[in-house]
């Protein structure tokens, strides 16, 4: 409830001095002062908005630690037209009106190129407009629909991950021929939530399932059980969708609640993101199933790409940090930062990107993106992007628990994924 | 689910939450009741004793009871000794004026947040309970004119929230048991009831004060240790129960510990219910107004006494 009372102040009276003193004295420079060699040996500023703080800190430190490492290996191999890239990182403590702020510090005090990496999805709506306001292409990660409803605007994009609506899509013929037809919902109750609910109960309904309730939590929750008796009795699959710091209290209280008579689950990995599989009281979610964006646990069948992405971000083949084994990555989401930055790279190289006077060029060259082949810039797998909607498509994985680690038993194709586009975002203006 | 089985899960959960919040608005009133001081602070150190619950658990490994039992012991000291020094160093500095008090323990709330935000991390961290079996609970049925018990799906509570309420009701009593039979307890009440009196008397009243804000931060902090295996260790965890707390203490009448103790029971059950049976926004919208209620019609909560 009082969750966001406690944010640091960003600005303080000495900072702001010292700000307006270093912009003066920048300003007094004349211009060649500051790179002789104009544009060339400049590097390419990307406006990180990450959430460091807030219910989606364990999603940030991970999208940072991706960010960080897909950024080693672009400048390791060159960089950009040449010039190297620079990540300017700022918290917007998952809250929207701290994450338009940011936008602004990116485009008005970080002199950024472009901002990036944002996944709340009411971070990304709040935030959004902003970008599109100073004209900043805003390259968010976040798997919202809001990209692809046309509820934003011409310079935002989602070109690095998969969006609920495709997700969600692509999971109901697989639920309810394997699981059941009639199934309660669970959801956190704001964007990504709403998206889970409106678009699953579509997708069941044409499957010929139903979905006999729909439970709303609010994402700061820490409490559970008293939510859950509004499961109906005739109830064949849960299905589960969680966010925010409790999501392993949730899990835990929901085997609490079913104890051995459970029907059966589906979930998404979004409930168990940086919690380990092994905390005690997840015993029940044996032989239960989950979507993942990208597979936790290295597969049988692993790629060369995902070893080599796994390998650079520092993941082992149990989906934790290499250091510390009780530090589980957000595997199924952090992918969208590696791929959104090489979809980056390769839209300003095609827009012969020099500075922020070609934002619109690159606006265009990434919407002329199409094919994405699997590789080691696209690790999660091969992918389509569609340039009128801003939104990219591609595979989904779904796992079963099995001896305690989620292995892959389903993948759907980017055919399964895709619906009619809602917006052209191309015939808005530049 | 059927509504007797409904409402007996729905009072279960409320009254765990009823229990913690007990302990934590007691320490809230408590400061109040004997210092005049309102504590904003409170919830931080609530959130410092679940995070301390965690470090210490962590750092004992073994068998999880063997980790709780030595946070138990050790949390609230150690919450209730930084609470003291934190009265000693600021608030008397600030001769316990009201409105700097608030202000200065508002600062307090923003220190340990942020202190704990940048050591312990933004992450939520769950503590193993000491043990925990779940009790599946049967309900009555009549088949064919005869009562029967059978076992609903998800009627159900688990040993350790069974053992949060009993050890809650416990020091709760402990409470009860220290300001009225003890002599320390005595001299707490001497300097509630005036202040300059006791000073004139021999109490020690800076002491004392020291003392109460440390034993007020100490309950909310083994609050905190005994939710914590429920919940999780969080750096934000503290803003829900101060509310909450508040809402307690002001509809039990400040200072008042049998008052406290029944808002809170009502709080946590209604809480508990109207979730279950509505939404938990609902249950705090009406919290809320009967707060408001009770300003209106009675000042001094509904325990309280009216004082000149």
């Amino acid at each position: 409830m009082t969750n966001d009372s406690g944010k640091p102040s960003t600005t303080t009276r000495r900072g702001a001095l010292k700000t307006l003193a270093a912009g003066a004295g920048a300003a007094s420079l004349p211009l060649w002062a500051r790179y002789a060699q104009a544009q060339t040996s400049e590097p390419i500023r990307i406006g990180f908005q990450v959430h460091r703080t807030g219910i989606g800190a364990a999603y940030g430190r991970w999208y940072d630690r991706t960010t960080t490492a897909a950024v080693d290996m672009i400048n390791a191999a060159g960089g950009i037209n040449g010039r190297m890239v620079e990540i300017l990182a700022e918290d917007d403590g998952t809250d929207p009106k701290r994450g338009a702020e940011v936008v602004e510090k990116f485009a008005n005090q970080h002199n950024c190129d472009i901002g990036f990496g944002t996944l709340f999805s009411h971070v990304v709506i709040g935030s959004a407009p902003r970008a599109g306001e100073l004209k900043l292409p805003y390259f968010v990660v976040s798997e919202g629909h809001h990209v692809a409803s046309g509820m934003l605007n011409r310079y935002t994009l989602q070109p690095g991950i998969t969006d609920v609506k495709s997700q969600v899509q692509a999971m109901a013929p697989f639920v309810s021929q394997n699981l059941g037809k009639k199934v309660t919902m669970i959801f956190p109750d704001f964007a990504f939530g709403h998206d889970h609910r409106d678009y699953f109960t579509a997708a069941i309904q044409e499957q010929g399932g139903e979905v006999v309730a729909q439970i709303a939590i609010p994402p700061t929750e820490t409490s559970f059980t008293k939510y859950f008796p509004k499961i109906p009795r005739e109830t064949e699959v849960v299905y589960h969708v969680m966010v925010g710091p409790a999501v392993l209290t949730f899990v835990k209280e929901l085997g609490e609640f079913f104890g051995p008579s459970r029907p059966e689950m589906f979930g998404f990995i979004d409930s168990l993101e940086a919690v380990d599989m092994a905390s005690p009281g997840l015993e029940f979610l044996e032989g239960t199933y989950f979507w993942e964006g990208n597979p936790r646990y290295a597969q049988t069948d692993q790629s060369e790409y995902d070893k080599l992405y796994r390998t650079a971000v520092g993941v082992d083949e149990n989906g934790a940090s290499v250091g510390d084994p009780k530090d589980i990555s957000t595997y199924a989401h952090m992918f969208g930062c590696w791929e959104t930055l090489y979809v980056i790279k390769a839209g300003m190289e095609a827009a012969g990107y020099q500075g922020p006077a070609d934002r619109a060029k690159l606006i265009e060259a990434v919407e002329a993106i199409t094919d994405m082949p699997h590789s080691n810039e696209h690790p999660q797998g091969t992918k389509l992007f569609n340039g009128k909607t801003h939104q990219v498509f591609g595979p989904q994985y779904i796992s079963r628990v099995t001896d305690g680690k989620l292995i892959v038993v389903h993948t759907t194709s980017i055919e399964d994924t895709m619906y009619p586009d809602e917006v052209d975002y191309t015939t808005q203006p530049l | 689910m059927e509504i007797g089985p409904y409402l007996m899960l729905a009072s279960l959960e409320g009254a765990v939450t009823a229990a913690v919040l007990a302990l934590t608005a007691v320490g809230l009133s408590l400061v109040f009741g004997v210092m005049r001081v309102v504590n904003v602070a409170h919830g931080e150190f609530f959130m410092l004793g679940a995070v301390l619950a965690w470090w210490i658990t962590s750092l004992i490994g073994g068998h999880p009871a063997l980790g709780f039992a030595v946070a138990l012991l050790v949390v609230p000291v150690l919450v209730g000794l930084l609470a003291a020094a934190a009265d000693m160093t600021v608030l008397k500095r600030v001769a316990y004026d009201p409105e700097r008090t608030i202000v200065a323990t508002i600062g307090i709330l923003y220190i340990l947040q942020q202190v704990t935000l940048m050591t312990y991390g933004a992450d939520a961290r769950p503590v193993e309970p000491p043990f925990n079996t779940r009790l599946a609970l049967p309900w009555v049925e009549f088949v064919g004119g005869k009562l029967q018990l059978y076992w609903p799906w998800g009627l159900s509570t688990t040993s350790y929230k069974l053992a949060v309420i009993g050890a809650a009701a416990g020091v709760l009593l402990g409470v009860w048991w220290g300001m009225t039979r003890t002599k320390v307890g005595l001299l707490m009440r001497a300097t509630q009831m005036d202040r300059d009196m006791a000073l004139a008397f021999g109490i020690p009243v800076e002491r004392v004060y020291a003392l109460v804000f440390g034993l007020g931060a100490g309950l909310a902090a083994m609050a905190a240790v005994l939710i914590v295996p429920i919940q999780q260790a969080h750096y934000l965890m503290g803003g829900d129960p101060l509310l909450l707390s508040f809402i307690v203490v002001i509809i039990g009448g400040l200072g008042s510990l049998p008052g406290t103790v029944v808002a809170a029971i009502l709080i946590g059950l209604s809480d508990g219910i109207i979730s279950v049976f509505f939404s938990p926004t609902l249950a705090k919208i009406l919290a809320t107004l009967l707060v408001a209620l009770v300003l209106v019609f009675r000042p001094q909560g509904l325990f309280g006494v009216r004082r000149a």
